[in-house]
């Protein structure tokens, strides 16, 4: 990894970014101009209306989309100064993402999925067997580990989608929308299990546009038209 | 787990897709391969015809003589000393290196005889090697089945005044006339054809042969190389290959070949756009997929691999299921296309060919749309985030 910055204060810095998106002959800016910082072991909340941009600065701060202008910084380090394979490494150390829509993959179990990001790294099966099974477990989907995806429920979707995310033992979670396709209770289940994870040491940055779910993080940052409105 | 079992598990778990995806290059591969060998098949077949088709290597004692004669005109010559070959030598020809070409070997004794106060050129033959050779010959009358048989030549017949059934002296034996041979244009016309040994005895020539015409195969026909070995074998012996006869017939093969393998070249061109559109549509499909590989940290490399592993895969389900269904059409198709044809058989380099093609269709139409997914930002794959 490159370009590693002096001063270490924050996991992540914010600095300055804008996303514009060029449609025809228009340009349209999902962000405008965004600026904040998330210290190690932070749980935040970025709310706001749907086309708000909260979404994209999600995908930003995951080094998944390059932004138009701006910087991230994760442990000092500038994502976007990578090159897109660098980029691919640092997603596969440092974030594990939720998707609003599971992303699961349809022809791999439920084992199978929470593995696939073991799939690059050096770890033996064996160890990829027992890491792969503890998430399991704290999920609480042991007995469904040989299940293909479309055999479960959206909440157990969910759920794998979350062992997938930290199986690897990233330090920072995204997550988009994690309750935003589940019924209260299910919800409430999975807010439960990020809050534990947040009191494990892990990092969260959740993007909602439901207040309810706002409650459990530490600080909420209210985004809209592209642009930080509180903090 | 390791890429592999990624692209194992899509093999295996999306049966349908695989199926389709192997039905499509199963489909391009058979035709091309039934194509080539029904052309294959029709080749030989084209070449055996043309092999069974008259002799085209003559061999007769060598005689110092010049051939005074022009369009059938003889004027005269002399010869000096020819000695005949000895019947019990000619099997000698089928110890030659390249005997798996020799076809039919034919031997003739020649001579002159008195027939009803004429002179007739008398030709002794065996008739079990000659009938098949001399295709052309369309006889009146009935095949020769005793040695006490003739054929006579239709100009023969009408200067002795012969017809089927009448009985011929010749020398202290007394022939049939079973058969008239009709007209040919040829030398034949004006003989009197019968048995070898019959024919030796009356001419007093026991165990002697004038002249041995012989049939090569000419696939792969090494026919100067034949002349040579035959000369080589038999020293007392002039040995001509017909050059022309086999020149006519390998064009006539060669041509077929040719507008085979136009057809083919065709062929193999819309299998192949059939192959790669329908892998290309089946990677393009996967674009979202690609995506979530992407996010979760896998390079490009990575999600290459998965893909053209899968690709190979199904390539090679494809060109073996293509070759091994291609064959079985052309061995069930070829009998309705070539009456009485046999089918060429099984080639194992037009396989492992069909295999290669199939892989690299498969690769090269897996290639674009995976290098054009895995180069996209992960978001835009997704087009969730």
């Amino acid at each position: 990894m490159q370009t590693r910055e002096n001063a270490v204060r924050h996991l992540i810095e914010i600095r300055d970014i804008g996303k514009d998106y060029q449609t025809g002959a228009n340009t349209v800016s999902a962000i405008r101009h965004m600026k904040f910082q998330v210290d190690d072991g932070e749980f935040i909340s970025i709310m706001g209306q749907s086309g708000s941009g909260k979404s994209t600065l999600l995908a930003v701060l995951g080094g998944l989309n390059h932004p138009s202008r701006g910087q991230v910084l994760v442990d000092s380090l500038d994502v976007y100064g990578l090159s897109s394979e660098q980029r691919a490494d640092f997603r596969s150390e440092y974030i594990g993402i939720i998707f609003q829509s599971f992303q699961l993959i349809p022809y791999l179990t439920v084992l199978e999925n929470i593995k696939l990001p073991m799939a690059i790294t050096g770890i033996s099966a064996k160890e990829q067997d027992g890491m792969a099974h503890s998430v399991l477990e704290k999920v609480g989907l042991g007995p469904k580990a040989e299940r293909l995806p479309d055999q479960l429920s959206g909440g157990e979707q969910e759920r794998v989608a979350i062992a997938r995310a930290i199986v690897n033992r990233p330090p920072i979670l995204l997550a988009d929308e994690p309750t935003g396709s589940l019924d209260s209770e299910t919800a409430e289940g999975v807010m439960g299990l990020l809050r534990q994870l947040n009191k494990e040491g892990l990092t969260i940055i959740m993007v909602t546009h439901n207040p309810d779910a706002c409650r459990h993080g530490d600080r909420t940052i209210l985004v809209r038209d592209g642009l930080c409105l509180a903090q | 787990m390791k890429l592999y079992h990624i692209s194992c598990n899509n093999l295996k778990r999306r049966k349908g897709k695989v199926i389709f995806l192997v039905l499509g290059l199963v489909l391009g591969i058979s035709t091309i391969v039934t194509l080539l060998s029904i052309t294959e098949s029709m080749t030989r077949d084209i070449e055996d015809r043309l092999d069974r088709f008259g002799a085209n290597i003559v061999m007769v004692p060598k005689s110092e003589n010049l051939a005074l004669s022009y369009g059938g005109i003889t004027v005269g010559g002399v010869n000096y000393a020819v000695q005949e070959f000895a019947e019990k030598d000619i099997a000698g020809i089928r110890e030659i290196e390249n005997r798996q070409n020799l076809g039919a070997v034919a031997p003739k004794v020649l001579g002159a005889s008195q027939v009803m106060g004429k002179q007739v050129l008398l030709m002794g033959v065996d008739f079990a090697v000659e009938l098949p050779l001399k295709t052309w010959w369309h006889l009146d009358g009935t095949p020769p089945a005793t040695s006490g048989d003739l054929i006579v030549g239709a100009e023969a017949a009408s200067a002795l005044d012969l017809a089927i059934g009448n009985t011929v002296p010749l020398g202290r034996r007394t022939f049939t006339v079973v058969a008239i041979l009709q007209p040919t244009g040829a030398a034949e016309d004006g003989m009197i054809i019968g048995d070898l040994h019959g024919v030796q005895e009356v001419l007093g020539k026991k165990g002697v042969i004038s002249l041995v015409e012989i049939a090569a195969f000419c696939r792969d026909c090494p026919i100067t190389e034949m002349v040579l070995q035959l000369a080589e074998k038999f020293p007392t012996a002039k040995v001509t290959a017909l050059k022309q006869a086999v020149m006519a017939k390998m064009q006539s093969v060669e041509l077929f070949k040719a507008f085979s393998y136009g057809i083919a070249a065709l062929v193999i061109f819309i299998g192949s756009l059939l192959v790669f559109v329908t892998m290309m549509g089946a990677v393009n499909e996967r674009t979202r997929e690609i995506g979530i590989f992407r996010a979760i940290g896998f390079r490009r490399g990575h999600v290459m691999q998965i893909i053209l592993l899968e690709a190979i895969v199904v390539g090679f389900l494809g060109g073996f299921l293509g070759f091994v269904s291609g064959n079985l059409i052309a061995w069930a198709v070829l009998p309705l296309v070539i009456p009485n044809g046999t089918f060429a058989g099984v080639n194992l380099s037009l396989g492992g060919l069909a295999i290669l093609l199939s892989i690299s269709l498969s690769l090269l139409a897996s290639l674009y749309p995976a290098r054009k997914g895995s180069s996209l930002d992960p978001s835009e794959a997704l087009r969730a985030l």
